[in-house]
C-alpha cells in the first residue's frame, strides 16, 4: 500500500509489459543514447593516443587504451612556464567557489524572504530591475565592474571576485527563494509574528531551516555556474587565484602547436568532474527541491 | 603585506650582493609548446639578473588575454610587463599615462641603432618616446606547399603563384584541395594582404594601407591583385577547416596543395619532423616578390610606484633586446630577431630566406601596424565573408576596402 | 519611495525597516550594478571610446554604424532564430520527457541523471565536443557515409545557411535536461486528486495534460522561461567554441558582436551601443511582463 501512495503521479501503467511501456522505455533509451554519445566520445578520445585519433573515427573505441593524457592533463600540461597541469587551479577553484556559493545563497535567501514575506512598497520594483539584470550579457559589465572594484579597493583579490559572483548570481537565486518562500504555509509565518518573533528571528529559526530543498537547488546552480566560470575568474583576479578553467582554456585554446585532442578531452572531463559529481550525488534532491518550490503546502 | 615585508627584507639582504630579487609578473598569450619554450628563454635570462619572472600566461590573444590585461592595468593592479600587439593598439594606454616610457633605457643602450629594420622600433614610438620592446619579427607573407601532394598529382612543385594556379586542376583531379584557408576571419585577410603585397607590389601596398590612398585601390596593379584573390577563392572552394594549424596539417599530410600563412606555420612542420625543401616548400611573397612583412610581438611596461619593480622592468627590457636572449628566443619561436647584428647559425632554409630578404631591406609593414584594430577587424570580417559567400563579388570587396580605408584615415 | 509610504505609521516603518535593511544588498545590486552600470554603458555608447572609456561624445554615430553593419543584422537574425528554436524545442522536448519520466517508471533516477548531466558542463566543452561530432570529415556524416549511404550530407557547421541549427542541436543537448527537471518537479507537485478525478471522468491522459496540468504548472513555466531566455540572450561561449561565428559571419550572435567590438576591434563605444540595443530589447519585453507578474499581485 505504501507503494500505492507513492504511485499516482501520472496516469498509472496498467501492466508492466504493454505497448505503452515499450514505447515509453524505447523513447527514453533512445534519448539517453543521444545524450550519452558526446560523453562517450570524450571518454574514448581521452584514452586514445594521438596517432590513433588522427587516423580513426571519433566513435571507435581505443585500440590501445592509455591513461597518459589524463596524467598529463592533471599534472604536466603547461600554462606558459608552469607545467603542473590542472591541479594548480583546482584548489583555487575550491577557494573561489566555496565562499561565493555560501555568500551568494545567504544573501539571495534573505532577499527572497524579504520579498515574499515582508513585502514593502518598492520592493517589487527592485526585484524587477534584478530580473532584467539577469538578461544583461556579462561582458558589458566588465569595465564598470573593474572601476567599481578599484574604487572599493578590492580589485584583484578573492573578495572582489566573491562579490562579483554574488552580484551576478543574485537575480536567478532571488527568484528561486522568493517563489519558494511564497509557497510556504503562511500560518507558519503568522504564528511566529503573533509570538513576537522579529524579522531575523523568523528568518533564522523558521525560514532558513525549512528552506533546505531550495538551498540544494541553489547550491547546484551556483556550484555549476561558478566552477565553470572563466571570464570573471581571469578578469577580476591575479594569477595566484586563477581558477581551473583558466588552465583548461590554456590547454584547449592554444592556437599553435600540435592539438592534443586526447589531453584536451581528459582536461575537459577533469574540470567538469566537480559539478558532475554534485549532479550525480544530488540529482534526486535537486528534483525534490524544485518540486518543493511548486507544492502548495 | 607580509610578502612585501619579506621582499623588502630579501632585497636588503641581497643588497650586499648588489642585486635585488624583485618578483615581476609578466603576462603573455604564448602557451603552445614552442611558444612556451621561447618564453622560457626570456625567463631564464631575466632570472639570471637576480630578479624573478612570475609567469602569467593566458591563452587566446585578442578575445581572452586583452580584456584581462586592460582590466589589470586600469583596475590599478598592473602586472610588471605585458605582451601587447604593437602598432596602434596600445596607443591609448600610453596616452592615458598608464604605460611607462622606456626612452631612457633606449637612449642609453642605443636601441635606435641596433634595432633592424628601424620601422619595427618606430611602431613602439609615441610622441618621440619609446614605450615598448619589440622582441621578434614575424612575416605574414609566405606560401607553404606540400611536395607530397604535387608528387601525387604528377606535377612539379610550383615555384611561384602562377605555377601554383596552373597546377591546381591537376590537384583537383587527384582529389587534393589546391589551396586551404581556415575559416577564421584573420586568415582571410592574410590572403588579401599577400596578394596585394606580392602581386600589386610593395609600393602599391604602402599606398593602400599606409597612406590610405583611395585612388591606389583602383590602379591596374590592384586589378591584378583582385583577380588573384578571385582565383584564390576558387582554389579554396571546398576547404572547411576552422583553425590555421588544422589547415597546415592538411599541407603536412598532403591532402592540400598549399596554404598562405605566416612564418609561424613553420613550427607545425618542424613538430611533424618535416624538412624544408624535401617535404615542403616555402615561397616568400608568393614566390613573385622578395618581401617580408614586419608583424611581430612587443612587450609593454605599465607604470608602477614601487622603485624595485621599476628597476626590474628596466632589467627585463634590457634582457629582451640583448643579443643572447634574442637568438635563444627567436630560434625557439621560429621568428626573426629584431636586430641585424646577431647570427642565427642554426636557422633552417625557410628562415634563412626570410633573414636574407630582411637584410636586403624589402620590408613592408604588417596590417596590425598599418591599420587600427577596428579597421583591421572590419577588413577581416569582410574577407571571411568574401571567402564564404559565393554571391559576394570582387567589386563588393573593392568597395568595402575603400570604405574601411576611409574609415581609418 | 518605501519610506514615504510607511512614514505615517511608525510601527510599520519599524517593521519594514528590518526588511529594508535585509534587502540592502539587493537594492544596492539593483541600483548600482544593474541600473548604474547600464546607465554608464548607455552614456558611453554616445562616445567614441576605443580602448578605454572616455567621455568624448559623438552623438548617435555609433548607432548609425551599428545598424549599417551586416554583422549586427545577421547577429540579430541569428539570435531570433536561435531563441525561437530553443524555446520551442526545449520546452516541448523537456515537457514530453518530464511526462515520460513521470509515468512511474523504473530507473527514473538513472534516466534523469543522464538527461541532466550535460547541464553541469561548461558551454565551452559543449561547443568543442559538438564541433567534433558535426565535423563532416570524421563525425556523423562520415560515419553514415561509411555505412554505405554515400550521398548523405549533414554538415551544419560548414554550411552558413543551416549553421545555427548546428548550434541549436548542441544547446538543446545541454539545456533540455534542465528544463525537463524543472517541469518534472512541477509535475510532482500536482495533486493526486486531479489525476483521480480526470480518470473518473474518463478524460484521456493527453487531454488532461494539455488542459489541466499545463495551466497548473504556470509558475514553474515562468521560472523556467526566465532562466532559459536569460541564457538565450547571453549566448556567447557556445558559439565561440563551436563555430567561432563562422563559416564567414553566418553564426554571429549579439553578445559576441558586443564582445568582439569591445576587445577585438577595440571600439568600446560601438560595443556599448550594441549592448544598449540588447538592453533596450530585453527591457521592452520584460518590463510589461514583470509588471503583470510581480506588480500588485497579493500573496496567497
Amino acid at each position: 500500500m505504501a507503494d500505492f501512495a507513492m504511485e499516482a503521479r501520472g496516469p498509472r501503467p496498467r501492466s508492466r509489459i504493454s505497448p505503452r511501456s515499450i514505447m515509453i522505455y524505447g523513447t527514453l533509451v533512445l534519448v539517453a543514447i543521444y545524450y550519452l554519445i558526446p560523453l562517450y566520445v570524450m571518454v574514448v578520445t581521452s584514452l586514445k593516443g594521438l596517432p590513433e585519433i588522427r587516423l580513426g573515427n571519433i566513435f571507435s573505441p581505443p585500440v590501445e587504451a592509455t591513461f597518459e593524457p589524463w596524467v598529463k592533463a592533471w599534472s604536466q600540461a603547461c600554462t606558459g612556464l608552469n607545467c603542473d597541469g590542472l591541479q594548480r587551479g583546482f584548489w583555487n577553484s575550491v577557494r573561489i567557489t566555496v565562499p561565493s556559493v555560501i555568500i551568494s545563497i545567504l544573501i539571495a535567501s534573505i532577499n527572497g524572504y524579504a520579498l515574499a514575506n515582508w513585502r514593502f512598497k518598492g520592493a517589487e520594483a527592485f526585484f524587477a530591475v534584478l530580473m532584467i539584470g539577469a538578461f544583461i550579457p556579462y561582458q558589458v559589465m566588465i569595465y564598470p565592474m573593474v572601476i567599481l572594484l578599484r574604487e572599493l579597493g578590492i580589485y584583484g583579490g578573492l573578495t572582489g571576485l566573491v562579490l562579483v559572483h554574488t552580484v551576478f548570481g543574485m537575480p536567478i537565486l532571488t527568484l528561486l527563494f522568493r517563489n519558494y518562500f511564497s509557497t510556504l504555509p503562511e500560518e507558519l509565518f503568522k504564528a511566529a509574528r503573533v509570538d513576537g518573533t522579529g524579522f531575523w528571528g523568523i528568518y533564522f529559526r523558521i525560514m532558513l531551516p525549512s528552506s533546505l530543498p531550495i538551498i540544494v537547488v541553489a547550491v547546484i546552480l551556483q556550484v555549476t555556474g561558478i566552477w565553470n566560470d572563466f571570464l570573471f575568474g581571469v578578469v577580476f583576479t591575479r594569477p595566484e587565484y586563477y581558477p581551473m578553467t583558466v588552465q583548461l582554456n590554456n590547454i584547449v585554446n592554444t592556437t599553435t602547436g600540435v592539438r592534443e585532442y586526447n589531453v584536451n578531452m581528459a582536461a575537459t572531463i577533469l574540470t567538469g568532474l566537480v559539478p558532475l559529481l554534485i549532479y550525480f550525488v544530488s540529482g534526486r534532491l535537486f528534483v525534490r527541491g524544485i518540486a518543493a518550490g511548486a507544492v502548495k503546502g | 603585506m607580509t610578502k612585501r615585508l619579506l621582499l623588502g627584507a630579501t632585497a636588503a639582504i641581497c643588497f650586499a650582493g648588489g642585486a635585488y630579487a624583485t618578483e615581476i609578473e609578466v603576462t603573455h598569450w604564448w602557451t603552445s609548446g614552442g611558444e612556451a619554450a621561447a618564453v622560457a628563454e626570456f625567463a631564464k635570462a631575466f632570472d639570471a639578473t637576480g630578479n624573478k619572472w612570475v609567469d602569467g600566461a593566458i591563452a587566446g590573444s585578442g578575445g581572452t588575454a586583452r580584456p584581462v590585461m586592460i582590466s589589470r592595468i586600469t583596475g590599478g593592479d598592473p602586472m610588471g610587463a605585458t605582451q601587447f600587439n604593437h602598432g596602434q593598439q596600445a596607443q591609448e594606454l600610453v596616452e592615458a599615462g598608464l604605460m611607462r616610457s622606456l626612452e631612457d633605457v633606449a637612449k642609453a643602450d642605443g636601441w635606435r641603432d641596433i634595432v633592424h629594420p628601424a620601422s619595427i622600433l618606430k611602431s613602439c614610438e609615441i610622441d618621440g618616446q619609446i614605450y615598448c620592446v619589440p622582441v621578434n619579427i614575424h612575416s605574414q607573407l609566405w606560401l607553404w606547399l606540400s611536395n607530397a601532394a604535387y608528387e601525387k598529382a604528377g606535377v612539379p612543385v610550383p615555384k611561384d603563384w602562377n605555377e601554383f594556379v596552373a597546377a591546381a586542376p591537376k590537384l583537383r583531379e587527384a582529389g587534393i584541395q589546391p589551396l586551404v584557408i581556415g575559416q577564421q576571419p584573420w586568415q582571410a585577410s592574410l590572403v588579401l594582404q599577400n596578394v596585394i603585397a606580392a602581386i600589386a607590389g610593395p609600393e602599391v601596398y604602402g599606398k593602400v594601407f599606409n597612406e590610405k590612398n583611395i585612388e591606389a585601390v583602383a590602379s591596374p596593379e590592384m586589378e591584378k591583385a583582385f583577380a588573384a584573390l578571385e582565383t584564390a577563392r576558387e582554389l579554396a572552394t571546398g576547404s572547411n577547416v576552422q583553425e590555421w594549424n588544422q589547415a597546415t596539417t592538411m599541407v603536412i599530410n598532403g591532402t592540400a596543395g598549399g596554404q598562405i600563412m605566416g612564418d609561424w606555420a613553420q613550427g607545425e612542420f618542424a613538430i611533424a619532423d618535416k624538412v624544408a625543401g624535401k617535404d615542403y616548400t616555402c615561397l616568400p611573397g608568393l614566390g613573385l616578390a622578395e618581401i617580408v612583412s614586419t608583424g611581430g610581438d612587443a612587450f609593454y611596461f605599465p607604470k608602477v610606484d614601487d622603485p624595485a619593480i621599476t628597476k626590474a622592468q628596466e632589467d627585463l627590457a634590457r634582457v629582451m633586446i640583448s643579443p643572447e636572449a634574442q637568438v635563444a628566443f627567436n630560434l625557439k619561436k621560429g621568428s626573426m630577431p629584431v636586430r641585424g647584428d646577431v647570427d642565427l647559425a642554426t636557422a633552417n632554409d625557410c628562415m634563412r630566406k626570410g633573414l636574407d630578404i630582411l637584410a636586403k631591406g624589402t620590408v613592408i609593414q604588417g596590417l596590425d601596424q598599418a591599420l587600427s584594430a577596428d579597421a583591421g577587424t572590419q577588413l577581416a570580417d569582410m574577407m571571411v565573408q568574401y571567402f564564404n559567400q559565393p554571391d559576394m563579388s570582387i567589386d563588393d570587396v573593392k568597395k568595402g576596402l575603400v570604405d574601411i580605408l576611409q574609415f581609418d584615415s | 519611495m518605501a519610506k514615504t509610504s510607511a512614514s505615517g505609521r511608525p510601527s510599520r516603518l519599524f517593521r519594514n525597516l528590518n526588511a529594508k535593511i535585509a534587502a540592502i544588498p539587493m537594492i544596492l545590486t539593483a541600483c548600482v550594478v544593474f541600473v548604474g552600470f547600464s546607465a554608464w554603458t548607455i552614456l558611453h555608447s554616445f562616445t567614441k571610446s576605443r580602448l578605454l572609456p572616455k567621455l568624448d561624445f559623438v552623438g548617435t554615430a555609433q548607432y548609425e554604424r551599428l545598424w549599417a553593419s551586416d554583422k549586427w543584422l545577421i547577429s540579430i537574425q541569428n539570435l531570433v532564430l536561435f531563441g525561437i528554436c530553443m524555446l520551442v524545442f526545449s520546452f516541448v522536448i523537456g515537457f514530453l520527457l518530464a511526462c515520460l519520466l513521470d509515468q512511474k517508471i523504473r530507473f527514473e533516477g538513472m534516466f534523469r541523471t543522464i538527461l541532466l548531466y550535460p547541464f553541469a558542463l561548461s558551454f565551452v566543452v559543449t561547443g568543442v565536443i559538438w564541433q567534433w561530432i558535426l565535423n563532416p570529415d570524421f563525425g556523423v556524416q562520415s560515419i553514415i557515409r561509411g555505412m554505405g549511404w554515400e550521398s548523405f550530407t549533414f554538415d551544419p557547421l560548414n554550411n552558413g545557411r543551416i549553421v545555427m541549427f548546428g548550434v541549436v542541436i548542441a544547446a538543446l543537448w545541454q539545456g533540455t535536461g534542465f528544463v525537463m527537471v524543472l517541469l518534472l518537479a512541477g509535475l510532482r507537485g500536482i495533486d493526486d486528486e486531479i489525476w483521480k478525478a480526470s480518470r473518473v471522468d474518463g478524460i484521456p491522459a493527453w487531454k488532461t495534460y494539455l488542459l489541466v496540468i499545463v495551466p497548473m504548472l504556470r509558475p514553474v513555466f515562468v521560472t523556467t522561461l526566465v532562466i532559459v531566455t536569460a541564457g538565450i540572450v547571453k549566448v556567447y561561449d557556445l558559439v565561440v567554441a563551436q563555430t567561432g561565428g563562422g563559416p564567414g559571419i553566418s553564426s554571429e550572435v549579439p553578445a559576441k558582436y558586443v564582445y568582439d567590438q569591445m576587445f577585438l576591434n577595440q571600439n568600446l563605444g560601438q560595443g556599448f551601443a550594441a549592448s544598449t540595443m540588447m538592453l533596450l530589447t530585453v527591457a521592452i519585453i520584460i518590463i510589461p511582463w514583470a509588471y503583470l507578474e510581480f506588480g500588485g499581485r497579493k500573496r496567497g
